[in-house]
Order: C-alpha cells, then sequence, then structure tokens
C-alpha cells in the first residue's frame, strides 16, 4: 500500500479543468493560501483526483485551497481557501 | 474577435491515431492526427477523454511526446490497474479515434531562450516531456548544453532508448537502473540519491535550469535535492504522475 502522498498530483496535472473554469491557463498564475500566506504558482500546489472530484491543497500547511466537483455536468468550484490567485 | 474568443477555449476534439510505436513491453507512442491543430510548446500535454458505452467518462492527462512544429505524439505506459492506459496501449489501431483537448500548461515548459545548461531528470515514464525538449533542442539547434538523468527500473524499461543514444555530443545522458541491470553494467545501479545528483547535476553555480519529471515520490527527492546543492527554487520546475509503480 502506497502513502497516500504518493498518489499526489501537482497543479499541471489540472491545466485543463482549470481552463475549463477560468476559461485561460492557470498553472503559471500564483495563489495565496488564505491559512499560511504561503505564495506557490498553480503547478505547484498539492492536487488529489478522484472519481469525486479534485481537492487542491497548501504544499506549505496542507490546508484546501480549492475543490471541484462535476454534478450532471457542471463544474462546482469552491476557492475560499485561496486569499487572492492571480 | 469571435474567432480569437472561439480559438482561445479548450474544447474536446476527435483524434485519429496515425502510427502505433511500441517503445517497451509497457509502453507505446502513439501519433494523433487533430485537425486544426493549433501546436504545442516543448513540455506541455493533452487530456484524453475515454467514454464506455454506459456513458461513464474517464479522463486523463498524457505528456506531449513530439517537439514542437511535429505532429502530435503521446508516449503512454500501461497501468495494469489504470482506467485508461490499458485501452491505449493494448486496444487502440491505428485509424481510431479518440477524444483529446489541448495543448494544456504554461509552467513545465521549456523555450530556447531560457537559457542556462539544462537539467533534465526523468523517473520512468517522466521521460516523456523531457524527450520533447531534447528534441526541440536539436530542431532549434539550440548551444544551450544539456545533461539527462533518467532513473529507470531496467534497461528494458528504458524509453527511447535509441534515440536517446543518437543525440548530439551537447546532450550528456546518464542511466541510474533501480532494480536490474544488464551484464556488465558499470553504471548507476540505485535510486537517484543527493550523492548522485552531487556528480551529475550541473553545478549550482552555472546557473542551470532543472525539469524534474516522473512519480510524485521521485519528484519530491530530486527537487528537494537539487535544492540542497544550491539551485534556487525557481529554478526547478517540477511535474508529477503520482504513484505509477516506477
Amino acid at each position: 500500500m502506497k502513502a497516500l502522498d504518493d498518489y499526489a498530483l501537482d497543479g499541471n496535472a489540472i491545466g485543463g479543468l482549470l481552463i475549463e473554469v477560468f476559461g485561460t491557463e492557470m498553472t503559471t498564475a500564483t495563489g495565496t493560501c488564505a491559512s499560511c500566506g504561503a505564495v506557490r504558482q498553480v503547478a505547484e500546489l498539492v492536487v488529489y483526483r478522484s472519481a469525486l472530484g479534485t481537492v487542491v491543497r497548501c504544499r506549505s500547511c496542507d490546508a484546501v485551497l480549492m475543490t471541484f466537483v462535476h454534478i450532471h455536468g457542471v463544474t462546482c468550484v469552491d476557492l475560499q481557501g485561496l486569499a487572492s490567485l492571480a | 474577435m469571435a474567432r480569437t474568443a472561439v480559438r482561445g477555449r479548450l474544447t474536446w476534439q476527435t483524434a485519429t491515431v496515425g502510427s502505433v510505436t511500441d517503445e517497451t513491453p509497457q509502453v507505446r507512442t502513439l501519433s494523433l492526427e487533430v485537425a486544426d491543430w493549433p501546436g504545442h510548446r516543448a513540455g506541455q500535454h493533452v487530456d484524453v477523454r475515454l467514454t464506455a458505452d454506459d456513458g461513464y467518462q474517464a479522463e486523463r492527462a498524457y505528456s506531449i511526446a513530439s517537439a514542437p512544429g511535429e505532429p502530435l505524439a503521446i508516449t503512454v505506459e500501461r497501468l495494469d490497474d489504470g482506467e485508461v492506459s490499458p485501452y491505449l496501449t493494448e486496444e487502440l489501431q491505428p485509424g481510431d479515434f479518440l477524444e483529446v483537448r489541448g495543448p494544456i500548461g504554461g509552467y513545465f515548459v521549456w523555450e530556447p531562450d531560457f537559457g542556462g545548461p539544462l537539467m533534465l531528470l526523468a523517473g520512468g515514464s517522466g521521460v516523456v516531456p523531457l524527450r520533447a525538449m531534447l528534441r526541440y533542442q536539436g530542431l532549434v539547434g539550440s548551444s544551450v548544453p544539456v545533461r539527462l538523468l533518467y532513473s529507470s527500473r531496467s534497461w528494458e524499461d528504458v524509453i527511447y532508448r535509441a534515440e536517446l543514444d543518437s543525440l548530439s555530443d551537447g546532450v550528456e545522458v546518464t542511466y541510474a537502473l533501480t532494480r536490474s541491470q544488464p551484464p556488465g553494467w558499470t553504471g548507476y545501479a540505485r535510486r537517484v540519491d543527493q550523492p548522485m545528483l552531487a556528480e551529475v547535476a550541473w553545478p549550482a553555480t552555472q546557473q542551470p535550469l532543472a525539469y524534474v519529471c516522473g512519480p510524485t515520490s521521485f519528484v519530491e527527492a530530486v527537487a528537494s535535492g537539487l535544492v540542497a546543492l544550491g539551485y534556487p527554487a525557481g529554478r526547478v520546475r517540477t511535474e508529477r504522475f503520482g504513484a505509477t509503480g516506477q
């Protein structure tokens, strides 16, 4: 059994999903964690994908930054863990 | 303006499988023909979507194996418990169709004017986007010196072996074979570790630019190792494939 972290991807893997949601390439955008203030490019964030949806976590403090869930063809987006995304 | 808006959107397109090339017993390269392919950058990927008869869909990202200017190709490693890769590597035939969207990604990309000696580090199928960079470097006649450190389970698992053997003098390739080695092997016979990085990687004083791609555990170990050698974190670009069994 591999550790959960072995299954972690990074923000590169959700470049397509992010274009779907934001309409533009976002992996080079900068995200600021609302919990610890860490500033990183989206490509460097920790990403877990499953059939249920996608969770993006801070690489510094592990806080949840973004979640994406697909229901009936609609993508529900929660960005409350981010102080900013630019 | 309307045309610009439409071109900027990422839409699923039908790709026709052109040729199929076996790279290793587990790995296959598919050339894909997509109408109006806009071109791609070295290091980008495409999303591939499969739809089952009952409507269930599975989506995966695959690195583009070809250089900018070359026809689109992806290289896929078969994961025995995978939902998508067994189909791509065992079932799909030339002339079959596939849904793709892309190109995707602006972070793990290389352009000739990025400068620096180039330090490429691959774990298993993590070599795929780095191969696109190597081909591009050759095609544009870039004088940037390149080193590739490529960790693979065995000699048989080395992807693009013939091509890597025939690279120009400006490219040095070092292999680390982690599980088994051919008779008479004198190269590294272990996972990439700190002493190996210190021996193979460009010294940080030369201001190298590093690209690290492979299973997550490989990327974590290598990227932190490079930073420990003095590479600024901003000069180490990473792409993690998750747990791919490397």
